[in-house]
């Protein structure tokens, strides 16, 4: 059979999401990143609340996430877009209000404001992307680093007699009363990347029909961070990230 | 498969090479450009393979940079 009989509109069944723009990202090629932006979008097109959906954007590499969703986005101070999605959706409570956050913004600068927000049970989606590393300032050590993993400020690996143990935000938050959703999810194949999304789309309804707090963390890839091709970095992730943070449903009221 | 035809459209100038979507596809459709470059200088992926392509769309779920549309037709 011909291509060009393939390759004709009727038959197309994947695409880039409709509220993905046309502007390049700016991500290292294979990053996590991309594949959770792209989750999001369609979860909003499906979802048919492309109006009523408000993005918090964190300082980290999702930074300029805004440029490239076309939805509505405010830009937070570093760690604290659960506090400004806190407002947002109490002064618009129709509006679905979801954070986007990396492990550095979430739980190093912004653990306070995490916790606060999970135990306030504000209406909100948390999106947190556990990479185990600071991104975007070149890859320095986050609470999430894995013992012995190396970054540029534990060169011999952390050490946790020096730098404490990783901190498992999902456990902590399942904890905490206002939460109604705590799931673990990762995108590195075709099965989990529908699973992420799924997770993605219950979180969002949460918060539309005010049930309280979801946190969906994706266990994602730095591989620029972690100085590995793309392709080993989601192996790596799965022989060394899953131990400590296992996927699936820690909470779901 | 026999019955099922795929084929894929790569987007190479949005491409960064970075090679998932070949990892990811079950039939070895994929692969680099061995020498070619986009403007952005990443060797963009291609269907080396076509005629094994089953529109699964394996590769455009991986895809972090939404290159690729995927087609599929039953025969
Ligand atoms: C108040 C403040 N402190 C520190 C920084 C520097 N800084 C920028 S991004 C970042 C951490 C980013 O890591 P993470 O949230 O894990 O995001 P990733 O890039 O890994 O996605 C830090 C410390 C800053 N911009 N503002
Ligand atoms: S530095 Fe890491 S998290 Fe940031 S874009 Fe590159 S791979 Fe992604
Ligand atoms: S649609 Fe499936 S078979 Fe075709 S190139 Fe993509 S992953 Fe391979
Ligand atoms: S996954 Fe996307 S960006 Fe990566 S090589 Fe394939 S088409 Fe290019
Ligand atoms: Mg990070």
């Amino acid at each position: 059979m011909d291509i060009n009989e393939i390759i004709k509109p009727e038959n197309m069944v994947y695409t880039k999401p409709r509220l993905m723009n046309d502007n390049p990202m700016h991500y290292c090629p294979g990053c996590s990143h991309g594949v959770v932006h792209k989750l999001i979008a369609e979860v909003i097109d499906e979802m048919g609340i492309e109006e009523e959906t408000i993005g918090i954007a964190p300082v980290g590499c999702a930074v300029f996430a805004y440029n490239y969703l076309d939805i509505d986005w405010i830009e937070a101070a570093h760690g604290r877009a659960p506090a400004i999605a806190s407002a947002v959706k109490r002064l618009n409570p129709k509006k679905m209000v979801f954070t986007y956050q990396g492990d550095g913004d979430l739980a190093a600068i912004g653990t306070a404001e995490t916790i606060h927000a999970c135990n306030r049970g504000e209406n909100i989606a948390i999106i947190f992307i556990n990479n185990g590393i600071y991104g975007m300032t070149g890859g320095q050590m986050a609470p999430t680093t894995l013992e012995g993993m190396k970054t540029s400020t534990c060169p011999y690996g952390r050490n946790v007699a020096l730098n404490g143990y990783p901190l498992r935000i999902a456990e902590l938050v399942e904890r905490v009363d206002g939460t109604c959703y705590v799931t673990r999810q990762s995108v590195h194949t075709p099965a989990s990347i529908r699973k992420a999304k799924k997770a993605i789309r219950l979180a969002f309804e949460n918060a539309m029909a005010g049930k309280g707090t979801s946190l969906v963390e994706i266990v994602s890839t730095c591989n620029s961070g972690w100085k590995m091709s793309p392709v080993k970095a989601n192996k790596w992730m799965e022989e060394n990230m899953f131990a400590k943070y296992p996927m699936g449903d820690l909470k779901n009221v | 498969m026999a019955n099922i035809k795929g084929a894929v459209v790569v987007n190479k100038e949005r491409c960064k090479g970075c090679d998932l979507c070949v990892a990811a596809c079950p039939c070895q459709v994929l692969a680099l450009q061995p020498t070619e470059v986009n403007d952005k200088g990443y060797h963009y992926a291609f269907m080396q393979n076509p005629d094994a392509c089953i529109g699964c769309a394996s590769c455009g779920l991986v895809c972090p940079d939404g290159c690729i549309t995927v087609y599929k037709v039953k025969l």
